[in-house]
Parts: C-alpha cells; sequence; structure tokens
C-alpha cells in the first residue's frame, strides 16, 4: 500500500478551515434538507449502491431460472419482469446515479468551488429519484405483474403490460427529469465556478467527461420523456402513435427509443472513461498521456453517438443506404475509442506503476471494456449482426462494457477516493479480494454468453434447447460468485466509513501532482474551498 | 485469452457434474446452408480474426508494461506525456483497417437484400406465440405451434427432464417445408406484437411487425431440417415458439404440396 504518511501540511492553502459556517444540520434532517454537495453525493452513492443489490438480486433471479434447461422457480412472465426491472434499476437506478454521485463530490473538489452552483435543485433531483424507483419497485406489485416487455418499453408489447405500465412511466418521467436538473447543475458549476486560472483545457479529465456527458442528458432525456408519454397516450388515451391500425408505427418508437438509448450508452461509460483517466495517472506516477485527443475524442464519441442509434436495430428491415449509413458511422467510433485505449496504455508505457485497488479496477477496465469494444465493432457490421442481434452475443457484449466496463471504474472511483471523503484508509487486503473475485467472475459470467449467442440462444427467454445447457451453467455459477463478491464491497466501505488508519490529505504516493482534491484534508471538510484556489494554467489536470 | 478460460470453466462445470454426455461447448456461429450464410460466417471469420490479432497487439503492449514499468522494481516515471507522431499513426490506422473491414461488409450487404428472382413466397405471420406459414402462390397456409410434448415438459415443474426430449423446444406440429436449392422469398409479418424470424442456418433474421411487411431471402443447398426461434421478446412465452424449416428436393417438395392442397 502506498498511502502516504503526509501531515496535512501541504493541505492547507488557507481555504477556510476557521468555523464560520455551521456544520451539518443533526439527525435525518441533514439528508433531507441538506444542500451540500458532498451530503448529496453521499447519498446518491448509498442510493446507488442499494438499487446495484437490489438489480443484482434480479439478475440472480434470472441465472438460477437459466442454471439448467427446463422452467424450475419462475413463471415466464415473471421472468421478463425479472429481465426488464434488473436492466431499469441497473441503467437509471444503480449506474447513472453512481457517477452523478461521484460529480457532485468530486467536481467542486476538483475545480476549486465551495459547491454546486444550485444546491436546492441538487437536493430536489435526488429526493426525486427516490420517488422515481419507489414508483419503479411498486410497480411490481400491480395487477398484471411488473412491467415485462424488455427495459426498451417497445410497443405495441408494452401496451400489454397491466396497471404496471403508468407507474413505470412516471418513474420514467421522475428520473429522467432528476436527471436534467442534475446535468444543468453540472454544466452551470463547472462553466461558472472553476478557480481562477482553471482554463477549459486545464480540467481534469473526469470534470471534462463530466461536461460531455451533462450536455448528452440535456440532449436526449426529453426525447425519452416524449417517447414514454406517447406510449402513455397510446395506451389510455387512444392515440396511434404506434399503432400501424391508425396510420401510426411501431418502429417510429424504436427510433426515438434509440436516439436516446444510443447516447444514454455514453452517458454511463464517459464518466467511467473520466474516472480511468484519473485513476491510471496517479498510479503510473506519471501524466495523462495525449490530454488534449482524450478530450477530443470524448467530444467525437460524443457527436457521433448522435448518428449511429439504427444499429440497435438493423433487423426492423431499414433502406439499403440506412444500412450502410448506420454501419459505417458505427465503425468510426471504434477511432475514437481506440484512441482512449491507445492513450491509457501510453500512459502507463515508462511509467512507475503500484497495484492498489483503484489502479486494479481500472486496469480490469481497461482489458475487458476493450473486450466488449471489439464485439461492439464486429455488431456494426451489418450482415453478420443479422446473426448477432437479440442472441446473447448482444447481452455479452453490453455487459462487458457495463460492468467491468463502467461498474468496474466506479468501484475504481470509490476506492480512488473513499480515503478522501471518510478520512480513513480502508482494508486493502479485503479490497483486493474483492477486486480478483469479481475480475474472475465477472468473466465466468460474460464470456460464455459470446459463445452461447453465437450458437444461436436467443435473450430474453426463460428456458432453451439442451445445447445452451453448459455455458447457461457456467454462466449462471460466475453470476452467483460475482453477486456474492459484492457482499464484501458492502461490508469494506461499512467498516472504512466506522473507522480505519487515519487517510493523509494526499492519501495515494502518486496523487501528489494531480488535482486539486488532494490539496484539502482527509476527509473532506464539510465546507471546502470558500476561497478560491489558485491555479497555475495547465497544472490540474493529471 | 479465451482457451484457459474455457478449460477452468469447464473444469468447473464437470466437477458440478453438468452431464457430459450431452456436453455441447458450441463456442462459434453456424456456417449454414445457404450462400448467404456462408458468407456471413466468412465476414464474422474475418472481423474476429482482424480484432484477436489487434487485441494481440494491443493486450501485450499493456502487459509488457504492467511487468516492467513496476513501482516495486524501483521505476522511474518518465516524463513525456504526448507524441503527436503517435497520436497521428494510431488515428489513421484503424481508419485503415475499418476500411478493409467495410468493403466486403458491404459487398455481402447489397447482395443479402437484393431478392429478384426468387421462385417460391411464403408469408410468415407471427402471432403470440405461434407462426402462420402461407404458400402465397399456392394458396397453403397453416399454424405452427410448438409440440406438444415440448409444452408439457416446460411447465413449470413439469417433471419431465428436458434432457430426454429430442430437440428440447425446438420441435414444432407443422413445419414450413421448402424446396432445396430455390430461392425462396420469405414476406414476414405480425398480427399482435412485433415478433423476428429466424433460422441461424440461413443466416438471415427479420423483425415481423404488425402492420408492415419485411422482406428476406435465402437459398438452401442441403436438404435437411433447421431450426430457429423467435428472436424478438414478444411476452410471456416469447421462449417458446420455434421456427423449424424442412428442406426436401424439389420433386419432394411439389409432391407435400399437392397433398396439402387437397387437404385444404
Amino acid at each position: 500500500m502506498s498511502a502516504t504518511t503526509d501531515t496535512l501540511a501541504d493541505a492547507g492553502h488557507g481555504h477556510g478551515h476557521d468555523v464560520h459556517h455551521h456544520g451539518p444540520a443533526k439527525g435525518i434532517r441533514r439528508w433531507l434538507t441538506t444542500t451540500n454537495h458532498k451530503d448529496i453525493g453521499t447519498m446518491y452513492l448509498v442510493f446507488s449502491l442499494i438499487m446495484f443489490l437490489i438489480g443484482g438480486s434480479m439478475a440472480l433471479v434470472v441465472r438460477a431460472e437459466l442454471f439448467v434447461p427446463g422452467m424450475q422457480l419462475v413463471d415466464p412472465g415473471f421472468f421478463n419482469t425479472m429481465t426488464t426491472v434488473h436492466a431499469l434499476i441497473m441503467v437509471f437506478g444503480a449506474v447513472m446515479p453512481a457517477t452523478v454521485g461521484l460529480g457532485n463530490w468530486m467536481i467542486p473538489l476538483q475545480i476549486g468551488a465551495p459547491d454546486m452552483a444550485l444546491p436546492r435543485m441538487n437536493n430536489f433531483s435526488f429526493w426525486l429519484l427516490v420517488a422515481a424507483f419507489s414508483l419503479l419497485i411498486l410497480s411490481l406489485f400491480m395487477p398484471g405483474g411488473g412491467p415485462a416487455s424488455g427495459w426498451t418499453l417497445y410497443p405495441p408489447l408494452v401496451l400489454q403490460t397491466g396497471d404496471a405500465l403508468p407507474l413505470a412511466i412516471f418513474a420514467i418521467h421522475l428520473a429522467g427529469a432528476s436527471s436534467i436538473m442534475g446535468a444543468i447543475n453540472i454544466i452551470v458549476t463547472i462553466m461558472n465556478m472553476r478557480a481562477p486560472g482553471m482554463t477549459l483545457l486545464a480540467m481534469p479529465m473526469f470534470v471534462w467527461t463530466w461536461l460531455i456527458t451533462a450536455y448528452l442528458l440535456i440532449a436526449v432525456m426529453p426525447v425519452f420523456a416524449g417517447a414514454v408519454t406517447m406510449l402513455l397516450t397510446d395506451h389510455f388515451f387512444g392515440s396511434t402513435f404506434f399503432s400501424a391500425a391508425g396510420g401510426g408505427d411501431p418502429v417510429l418508437y424504436q427510433h426515438i427509443f434509440w436516439f436516446f438509448g444510443h447516447p444514454e450508452v455514453y452517458i454511463m461509460i464517459l464518466p467511467a472513461f473520466g474516472i480511468v483517466s484519473e485513476i491510471i495517472p496517479t498510479f503510473a506516477r506519471k501524466k495523462l498521456f495525449g490530454y488534449d485527443s482524450m478530450v477530443y475524442a470524448t467530444a467525437s464519441i460524443a457527436f457521433l453517438s448522435f448518428i449511429v442509434w439504427a444499429h440497435h436495430m438493423f433487423t426492423v428491415g431499414m433502406p439499403l443506404a440506412g444500412e450502410m449509413f448506420f454501419m459505417l458511422a458505427t465503425m468510426l467510433i471504434a477511432v475514437p475509442t481506440g484512441v482512449k485505449v491507445f492513450n491509457w496504455t501510453a500512459t502507463m508505457w515508462k511509467g512507475s506503476i503500484s497495484f492498489e485497488p483503484p489502479m486494479l479496477f481500472a486496469l480490469a477496465f481497461l482489458f475487458l471494456f476493450t473486450i466488449g469494444g471489439f464485439s461492439g465493432l464486429m455488431m456494426a457490421i451489418v450482415p453478420v449482426d443479422f446473426q448477432y442481434h437479440d442472441t446473447y452475443f448482444i447481452v455479452a457484449h453490453f455487459h462487458y462494457v457495463l460492468v467491468p466496463g463502467a461498474v468496474f471504474a466506479i468501484m475504481g472511483a470509490v476506492y480512488y477516493w473513499l480515503p478522501k471523503w471518510t478520512g480513513h484508509m480502508y482494508d486493502m487486503k479485503l479490497a483486493k479480494l474483492h477486486f480478483w473475485l469479481s475480475a474472475i467472475f465477472v468473466n465466468v459470467l460474460f464470456f460464455p454468453q459470446h459463445f452461447l449467442g453465437l450458437a444461436g440462444m436467443p435473450r430474453r427467454i426463460p428456458d432453451y434447447a439442451t445445447q445452451f445447457a453448459d455455458w447457461n451453467m457456467v454462466s449462471s455459477i460466475g453470476g452467483f460468485g460475482f453477486g456474492l463478491s459484492q457482499l464484501l464491497f458492502v461490508y469494506l466501505i461499512w467498516r472504512c466509513v466506522r473507522g480505519g488508519a487515519p487517510a493523509s490529505a494526499v492519501v495515494w504516493d502518486g496523487a501528489r501532482s494531480h488535482g486539486l482534491e488532494w490539496t484539502v484534508p482527509s476527509p473532506a471538510p464539510y465546507h471546502t474551498f470558500d476561497e478560491p484556489p489558485t491555479v497555475r494554467g495547465g497544472e490540474m489536470h493529471s | 485469452m479465451k482457451s484457459p478460460k474455457r478449460d477452468l470453466a469447464g473444469g468447473v462445470a464437470l466437477l458440478l457434474a453438468a452431464a457430459p454426455a450431452y456436453a455441447a461447448w458450441d463456442l462459434n456461429l453456424r456456417v449454414g446452408v445457404t450462400p448467404l450464410s456462408r458468407d456471413i460466417y466468412g465476414l464474422h471469420m474475418l472481423i474476429l480474426w482482424v480484432c484477436v490479432a489487434i487485441a494481440v497487439a494491443v493486450f501485450a503492449v499493456m502487459i509488457y508494461s504492467v511487468a516492467t514499468f513496476r513501482h516495486s522494481k524501483g521505476a522511474t516515471p518518465a516524463n513525456f506525456d504526448h507524441s503527436t507522431l503517435a497520436e497521428v499513426i494510431w488515428t489513421i490506422v484503424p481508419v485503415l483497417i475499418l476500411v478493409f473491414m467495410a468493403i466486403p461488409a458491404a459487398r455481402t450487404l447489397v447482395a443479402i437484400e437484393d431478392s429478384s428472382g426468387s421462385e417460391l413466397t411464403v408469408k410468415v405471420t407471427g402471432y403470440q406465440w405461434k407462426w402462420q406459414y402461407e404458400y402465397v402462390e399456392h394458396g397453403v397456409s397453416f399454424f405452427s405451434t410448438l409440440a406438444r410434448r415440448h409444452d408439457a415438459a416446460r411447465q413449470l415443474d413439469s417433471g419431465v427432464d428436458p434432457r430426454t426430449i429430442d430437440n428440447y423446444l425446438l420441435e414444432v406440429d407443422n413445419p414450413l417445408v421448402v424446396p432445396q436449392g430455390v430461392k425462396i422469398r420469405v414476406l414476414v409479418t405480425a398480427a399482435d406484437v412485433i415478433h423476428a424470424w429466424w433460422v441461424p442456418d440461413f443466416g438471415m433474421k427479420k423483425d415481423a411487425i404488425p402492420g408492415f411487411i419485411n422482406e428476406l431471402w435465402f437459398t438452401a443447398d442441403k436438404a435437411g431440417t433447421y431450426r430457429g426461434q423467435c428472436a424478438e421478446l414478444c411476452g410471456r412465452d416469447h421462449g417458446f415458439m420455434p421456427v423449424v424449416v424442412e428442406v426436401v428436393p424439389r420433386a419432394e417438395f411439389d409432391a407435400w404440396l399437392a397433398a396439402r392442397k387437397t387437404t385444404e
């Protein structure tokens, strides 16, 4: 372990530790009414962890049913509910709130701002999220069962949902409103509250990726809200946006959905890119390679994300020209993504690497996200996508980019900044154990799904032909191994919050020159940067 | 990096007595029995190997870095943080590789979309949860549903071991019958929700969308029974509406069609 034992001497630069402020309110009111970015960040992260466990349990129901062929545990309808709600919870309840929580905590600390620009809205957007997911979970208990049409909510199937439909749609509306408010807050904060001297091209990569993500959110969440509102009117008010019988078109929904859905993919992964760009330089003890090209690559990926949506739906029957366009545009994404992977590799080249838990997660991200990138490139090729589409190959692909991709980056971020948040070092041995169990089981879980998909197993089926039995059993074993390993993560965080060896301000040996967050004491005081620090040009990004 | 994982995975499953007698550790796409499916398979393998080659190169550099430039070995960090030449190279080279992949892909795609010159048209309609097949030029049509024995076995806690049933969940009462070596145009639509008609050995999958008619074609040059499934989530029994196609010699098909016409 390389946490330094530096005193807080170099941490001071006089940003107001003599208490002019009142501290946090006492008891539950602190959390209900707080406008403090650190408290709200914490609430987002705890919320995300709870949702991760709930969504994960649903995935385990799916993997348990798929352990052997035949129906043993659940009704096929309930199976569909589990796949659907698992995805909705993981996307909107676990991954997105985790990155928002990290952004809330770290953006002000990284840009030298005292708080988020719009603190009351910050509080509101968190509590809206709680309301949203209460509605979604409530929808499971409605007559007719929970939403079971897949998280994409394609009509006409979704219109067969029972009383759960309006609940799920309002849940999406609330979660979307929450995301939009969060995004506005992040943009306003970054644009207006940077410390003097911190130009845009001097910002840490995490701040950059979040800025771009926030613009994506503002651009596409309203589109999604519009799509589900049309579902609502089709179902309750006799409109026929998505019904051919009334002059509509079910495929129209898919276009609108994926116009939201593809940028949504990058909303989940861009902050992860930012996190990895923070962690790797710290533990390679070397500046991030190609900072400028990292920024431009992130922006290019964000731009391309708006013109590739139809690659999610090549089988709907598109004109040849459409298929060509979306194939070529999609393949182009490999270029900026490649630049990022190469830059991270070049950052490690001739560095001085140590392997603390955050770095282990960042390294696993680098390898496993790249595998997900390759399968993504394969799926861009329309003729072969006609075979891959809606099979387990797709399931394997997007889980590779989302679990050892986004989720591992988030876990890496938690291990990176947890000492800064709590003021305690955590148990390194236990964290490494958590890493190795997760990294091994995630591959046992998802790698065989490539084989299943290629061999012809469709996704979203509760039972399967016997030739798929073996890899399904392996995958389920990996699933339970991965799921149970996460209990270690929860235990470890709990223990770190309760106590542990005191962490220094710099925390990590290599963090000395990286970012303003390491100039404040650990734990970060309730109020930081009352007076803005001065940043000398170009120094703060890693 | 596949094989150690495969060994590990295989070992775990064997430990748990995963009925090795039924083992089918399929890893790859099927070559299939149509010219298109073979093209698609070739394309798949081409891209796969390109990806594997890039992965080997990139992962080798990553592994070398992680193994060599270690703090614990006393490595001192270098000071460079960009190299315009390197960045230009690793932007341009991927573009060239992509062009190399896009050309054969575009060629195959054009062939896939050319359904002209077909000799037989079959209209496929998806229902929750069965298929209807209609020989448009011959006025023959029938439904195709999961075979009863399979349907009984797949009920919750049926007590039937799926391994005792041949082609579990991939058997129907009335399969689609088509002639061998003939270009067949399939019109795909649906009556209720969206389904997708898919036979992996034909290389083709198309969504069946209520109110719209999609098109695909195949020429199966080998007689036999080919099995697939509905590929678009269509509700509770989405997993239980298989597609079974019997490809038979021309004469046999004509006889079958004639017999079918008299029973209609």
